[in-house]
Formats: structure tokens, C-alpha cells, sequence
């Protein structure tokens, strides 16, 4: 609790700071609206102005201030106008209408958690064999490593559009860029928290004489739930960056990186910044709904803090 | 179809000498660690070879190892001009200039309690966020060239890094630091001869972490808008003229350079903290 004033001081120097920003990024189109109205600017004539530096433009027409904050698609959009477009595409829209956020978001969050899914189980299942078998475990172990340093994300348009070729549309293809990018993710944290129980606990369910699945059920998995979670926490952000990542090649029609594109496209960048604060609000709910599920299951498994 | 039944054949054949060697004598010997992975790896290419000649798999769906490699040696000059814009011109030097930014707040940080408090945890939540959606924004302010990549590439390892150097510059004991001011250290001379030192692993790590954002920050970004040079412009622009053999080629590249990105951070780590227990062996 003793955070919160400095965090709440940090967050209005940033909201200051971008309003501040505001009036030199879009000062100079502020200017020659301003001037065409018959405004009386200094100097005049945008030819004159296309070179001064913008941070003295906007201290030489301190009228035309209040413009840079109400365009329509200024460089920089102005916080609330940002605020007022979500408030806008996520409240006041239908959610079945097309230019409601929750219907991109949706579209998103489906193929993230479905590849999501996918990514966690199989990442979870390949645990399991390292753990068991040694051959595995050489072979398959340094590429899960390595592969994890090679920039997967550019695959992204091309399993789009072979999956696409071959007739498989829609959620699937960014489900499958979703789940590669959590799989290594879970991988990696499994397979250190299978092999987190130390030999000492290991030779005690051996004295008990416990069957290799009885010590998988009642040591091992028990006691990679925390490394589970933390693996599951850095595997739903990646999902959701496959997702939106693997909406951008396919002409963007739906979801929010499509809302990214087109708002790029069409230079809509109150658009894109709203879409980028929704993946934002996005992935700080997943992040906290896993955190949650993790307070509580490690409380019922009496390792809560 | 003997292509096919060559492809598990030999898949079965490879699995059971890797079995057998794991399993060895000599498993725990350096050739045996870096023979299982190799022939794994071999093996891997051999099947994927033989199953797209057997079963007459069209270009357009999944190109042959021999193709992309025959692509990869009959395009070295184009792919070493899209190598040299995306990853020397927007990944290094956004990753350069994001590294040395992170490392200046982190000292501000580290200066101030209040500015602990305060940025530390907004700089760990916008950490955990989907920073490459901000591309379409900065592609807009800083133009098509590798200019708006590096920016792109800044914003993405700037939270990661601070984050990590934050907390190895936490990572002294108090006894140390009293030992320190005991020797009436000014803040400079404890933090080169302590602090720094001791931050050193948490600064690779996050060294390592950014080395593979940079890439995917700068290859992500050219999906926005490129000149018609880049990594990431050719795999969109081959993706839709459907040469996937030359896609293949620049994921290759992209492995390569990723992988030789990181393998070059982890070696310096090797000769700067070599004193870490991580790195003694």
C-alpha cells in the first residue's frame, strides 16, 4: 500500500507528459486548419513553417493549443480522446456490431486461449516425456532451448497462409501461432519444476516403494504447480501476441491486430491507440486471472504466502 | 511410397541410436551431449526431406530442406541486404540504444526510493504487455526505414531491461554495502566496485530476453510498412507471392542471426561473471 502515491505521481508525470507531447505533434496541422479559418498565425504561410522546428511553433501560437487536443487524426491523440474511443468501440457500440471493441477483442481472445490451450497441453505432455526418458530428454532438449532464441513470430504469415491454401480458416491458423509461442514456455518451466523434488524426497518415495507413476502423481506434479504458473504467466502473454500478430496478413478483416492494421492503413490513430490500450487491458486480464488462480491453488496446497 | 517407408525407417533407426546412446556408457561424455541432439536434429531434416519428395507435397504448402538450401545459396546477396537492414540498422541499434536508456533510468531508479515505488511496478505491468502492437503507431511518426524499426525495437527491450538491471542492483546484502560505506565509498565507488559487479547476471539475463525481442520487434514492425528491403518485408511480399522456399530461406537467416545474437551475449556473460556459480562448472 505504501506504493500506490508514488505510483499514482508516476502515472500523472506520464498522463502530463503526453499531453505535453501533444500540442508540438500536431501543432503544425492545428496551425494551417487555424489559418485557413482566418486565424492570424506566426508566420504565415505553411511553406514558411514546414521547416521550424515544431516545440517553437506551438510556444509562438499559444492560441492554437487548444486545437492540437480535438483532431480528428492527429500524430498523437490526446488521452482523453483516447479514453472517449474506448468508452465509444467498448460500451456505447452493440458487442455484435463491427466496430465494437468487445467483438474484436473477443475474436482475439478466442484464438488466444484456444492456442493457448493447445500450446499448454502439448507443452505439458513433451514435460512429461523429457522427464521420463533420457533420449528424450538429449535430443529434444537443446532444440526446445535453442528454438526459444530464434524469432518464431515471423513464421506467423506464412502458417496463415498455408493453412489457409490447404482450406483451414478462420480461428484455427492464430490458435497454432498462439500455441507454438506458449508451448516452449510451458516446456522449459515443466520440465525444471518436474525435476525440482531433490534427490532426498525422491529416495524417501522410494523407501515407501513407490511405482514411477506414484511418485509422478504424488511428488513430481505437486510440486511443479509453481513453476507451472509462472511458465503459464509468461505463456498466455505470448499467446496473445501470436494472435494478434496472426491477424495482420491475412488482409486483416477481424480482431485487434486487424484493428491495428486498418487503423495504420487508413492513418486512423485514435483507432490504433484504442486498440492498443484494449490488448493492453487484455493482457493485464489474463495475466491477472492466472495470477489469481495461482494465489489460490497454491493456498489450498498450503504454499501460499 | 518407399520414399515414405525410408522416412520412419530411418526416424525408428536414428530414435533407437539416440536411445542407446543416452542411455551408454558414455552418456555423460561431451561427444555423446552434443551427438544426440545432432543426429535428433539430422534426422528431423532427412524425414522432412523424404516425406515431402514421397508424398509429392506442393511447394506452396511445405517446401524440401535441398530446396530452401539451393534458395538460400542462389539469394545470399538479397537476403544479406534484407540481413543488414533489419537486423544491423533496426534491431541492433534499437537494441543498442534501449539497453543504454534502461541502464540511465535504472541509476534514477536506484537514486530515489520514490521513483522505486513509483516506476518500478508500472515498469513490470507495461513489461508483461504486447509492446509490438505499438509499431503501427511508431512506423507513422518515424517513417518506412529502419528508423521507426529501431524505436519499435526500443520501446520493447527498455521495461524488460530496467526491470532486471532494478533488481541486480538490489542484489547486495546490507553487510556488503556497510562494508562499503565503512570504507567511505562515495555512491559512484560502490556502485562500480560493488553494485555493478554484482548486478552483472541479471543484467545479461535481461541482455539475453531483449536479444530475442529486438529481432521479433524489428521483423514484426516491417509487417507495418518497410522500404522494399527487410526481413520481415520479404517474408510478407514472398508469403504472398507464394514462394515459400525464399520465406524458409529468411527463417533461416532470422534462426541464424537470433541464435548467433544470443550465443554472442552469452559468451560475453561467460567471460564477465565468471565468478557466478551459474557459470562455474
Amino acid at each position: 500500500m505504501r506504493s500506490i502515491v508514488p505510483v499514482l505521481t508516476v502515472v500523472a508525470v506520464i498522463i502530463a507528459l503526453w499531453y505535453a507531447a501533444c500540442v508540438p505533434m500536431n501543432i503544425k496541422f492545428a496551425l494551417t486548419m487555424a489559418e485557413r479559418e482566418g486565424a492570424v498565425i506566426e508566420p504565415e504561410g505553411a511553406a514558411a513553417r514546414r521547416d521550424l522546428s515544431a516545440i517553437g511553433l506551438a510556444l509562438r501560437n499559444p492560441d492554437q493549443w487548444g486545437d492540437t487536443l480535438a483532431q480528428d487524426k492527429p500524430r498523437l491523440p490526446a488521452p482523453h480522446q483516447v479514453l472517449v474511443e474506448l468508452y465509444d468501440t467498448v460500451i456505447d457500440k452493440k458487442i455484435t456490431s463491427k466496430r465494437s471493441l468487445v467483438f474484436h477483442g473477443w475474436i482475439t481472445l478466442s484464438a488466444t486461449l484456444l492456442g493457448f490451450a493447445i500450446g499448454t497441453v502439448g507443452g505439458i505432455v513433451l514435460a512429461v516425456g523429457i522427464v521420463h526418458s533420457r533420449a528424450m530428454d538429449m535430443s529434444v532438449m537443446p532444440w526446445a532451448i535453442a528454438s526459444q532464441t530464434i524469432p518464431i513470430l515471423a513464421i506467423a504469415p506464412m502458417i496463415i497462409v498455408v493453412l489457409n491454401s490447404v482450406g483451414v480458416q478462420g480461428l484455427l491458423p492464430k490458435a497454432l501461432i498462439s500455441a507454438y509461442l506458449s508451448f516452449f514456455p510451458v516446456v522449459v518451466g515443466m520440465v525444471k519444476g518436474l525435476r525440482s523434488p531433490d534427490q532426498m524426497q525422491l529416495d524417501l518415495l522410494k523407501t515407501y516403494s513407490a511405482s514411477k507413476g506414484e511418485v509422478f502423481w504424488k511428488l513430481r506434479l505437486p510440486a511443479s504447480v509453481p513453476y507451472f504458473f509462472a511458465s503459464l504467466k509468461i505463456g498466455i502473454a505470448a499467446s496473445l501476441v501470436g494472435a494478434i500478430v496472426g491477424e495482420l496478413p491475412t488482409g486483416a478483416v477481424r480482431g485487434l491486430g486487424a484493428r491495428l492494421l486498418t487503423g495504420s492503413y487508413y492513418g486512423q490513430t485514435i483507432q490504433i491507440w484504442s486498440a492498443l490500450f484494449a490488448t493492453a487491458i487484455l493482457a493485464a486480464l489474463l495475466v491477472a486471472v492466472i495470477s489469481g488462480l495461482e494465489r489460490g491453488t497454491l493456498k489450498r496446497m498450503g504454499l501460499g504466502r | 511410397m518407399t520414399l515414405v517407408i525410408a522416412a520412419f525407417l530411418l526416424w525408428a533407426l536414428a530414435w533407437a541410436l539416440n536411445v542407446k546412446l543416452a542411455n551408454g556408457p558414455g552418456a555423460q561424455s561431451a561427444g555423446v551431449r552434443l551427438a544426440v541432439p545432432v543426429i535428433f536434429g539430422l534426422t528431423l531434416l532427412a524425414v522432412w526431406e523424404l516425406l515431402v519428395r514421397g508424398l509429392d507435397i506442393p511447394l506452396v504448402i511445405l517446401p524440401a530442406p535441398s530446396v530452401i538450401a539451393a534458395r538460400f545459396l542462389s539469394e545470399i546477396p538479397t537476403l544479406w541486404a534484407d540481413f543488414v537492414q533489419t537486423f544491423v540498422k533496426g534491431a541492433l541499434s534499437g537494441y543498442v540504444i534501449g539497453c543504454l536508456a534502461a541502464f540511465a533510468t535504472a541509476i534514477l531508479v536506484d537514486r530515489s526510493d520514490f521513483l522505486r515505488r513509483g516506476l518500478l511496478p508500472v515498469g513490470s505491468f507495461v513489461a508483461a504487455l504486447p509492446i509490438v502492437g505499438t509499431a503501427p503507431i511508431l512506423v507513422m511518426w518515424y517513417g518506412f526505414d529502419w528508423q521507426s524499426k529501431a524505436a519499435v525495437v526500443v520501446v520493447m527491450v527498455f521495461f524488460p531491461m530496467l526491470v532486471n538491471i532494478v533488481a541486480g542492483l538490489n542484489e547486495t546484502s546490507a553487510m556488503q554495502r556497510d562494508l562499503m560505506k565503512t570504507y567511505a565509498a562515495s555512491y559512484w565507488q560502490g556502485f562500480f566496485k560493488l553494485r555493478l559487479p554484482a548486478a552483472m547476471p541479471f543484467l545479461f539475463n535481461g541482455l539475453k530476453i531483449s536479444s530475442t525481442l529486438a529481432l521479433i520487434g524489428a521483423i514484426v514492425a516491417e509487417f507495418f510498412g518497410s522500404p522494399i528491403v527487410g526481413m520481415g518485408f520479404r517474408i510478407s511480399t514472398s508469403v504472398g507471392q507464394l514462394a515459400l522456399d525464399m520465406v524458409w530461406a529468411e527463417i533461416v537467416v532470422a534462426a541464424i542471426a537470433g541464435s548467433a545474437f544470443y550465443g554472442t551475449v552469452a559468451l560475453i556473460e561467460k567471460r564477465v561473471t565468471f565468478w557466478h556459480p551459474s557459470q562455474r562448472g
